[in-house]
């Protein structure tokens, strides 16, 4: 995994060495063609060596629907805010948490924050619940079941 | 083209900002407005960032302007939790219509917010 990470820097930094041009958009090319060169050398091996090749494209779908999601969102408070009736229900629920380690809480706490409406109040001792504050709550189950489905399984998939 | 580019993002960012200072006149609680004002605020100088970024489309440039951005990201969720949570703590009422709070196991917080879903109890 860490391997073939660096190599891929590393093929990426000789691009941009034998190409002379140090801006982003040729960093990127390099990266995007070191990886399909290692992809297609490691085309024999098992799974577990493979790992990277299928986690990098899911990372980067993540970030895409995240963005997304967070637009979308925003959208939505911007609605609110801008006419004349409130539609929010507020309310703060108590949310099973199914990562475990400290990296994993924090990133899971960041990605809930940024998502507009949501917002974490507090984690319990154990690190076991936390605690979310959301402005639109139609019905709690629905809602631990689609941050849950949408964004801890998926966050967890890339983190493991 | 990439003139229009620019503008756009930046209009964007701005609105975001704009709609954010709203928001902290207009909802009704402490919690909300600071649910507002930290993603929207994040969000459009993000958008007003990324437009300057195209703007010089330097390398230096650019990577401040990235970083920047990251460090917005790490940085605002933290503080927004420590905010909320020493509110909560410090005994910050909810809004009235506020449907469910379950934190009131933890800490006592005196607001007449039934602690159990509304929805839960009607199946």
């Amino acid at each position: 995994m860490l391997k073939y990470f660096l190599l891929n820097l590393l093929l990426a930094f000789v691009w941009v060495a034998l190409t002379g041009q140090l801006n982003y958009s040729n960093f990127i090319f390099g990266s995007v063609a070191g990886f399909f060169i290692l992809w297609m050398l490691t085309r024999r091996s098992n799974m577990a060596e493979k790992e990277y090749f299928y986690r990098v494209p899911k990372i980067l779908v993540f970030i895409l629907y995240f963005l997304y999601d967070m637009m979308e969102a925003n959208l939505r408070v911007a609605i609110d805010v801008m006419t004349p009736n409130f539609h929010t229900t507020p309310g703060i629920i108590k949310y099973q948490l199914d990562a475990k380690t400290d990296f994993e809480i924090t990133m899971l706490t960041n990605i809930i924050a940024l998502t507009p409406g949501t917002m974490v109040m507090d984690i319990a001792d154990d690190k076991s619940y936390v605690y979310i504050h959301t402005m639109y709550l139609k019905d709690k189950k629905k809602f631990v079941k689609n941050m849950k489905e949408r964004t801890e399984t998926k966050l967890l998939e890339i983190l493991r | 083209m990439i003139d229009i580019f620019i503008m756009i993002l930046c209009t964007v960012g701005a609105i975001f900002v704009l709609i954010a200072s709203i928001g902290i006149v207009r909802m009704p609680d402490f919690y909300t407005r600071l649910s507002i004002t930290i993603k929207a605020a994040t969000l459009g100088i993000g958008c007003i960032l990324a437009g300057a970024a195209i703007h010089f489309s330097e390398f230096s440039t650019t990577t401040k302007v990235l970083a920047i951005i990251f460090f917005l990201f790490i940085t605002s969720p933290v503080a927004a939790f420590l905010i909320a949570r020493t509110a909560y703590i410090t005994g910050i009422k909810l809004w009235d219509k506020s449907v469910v709070d379950e934190l009131q196991d933890r800490y006592d917080n005196n607001n007449n917010i039934p602690n159990k879903g509304c929805k839960e109890d009607e199946e």
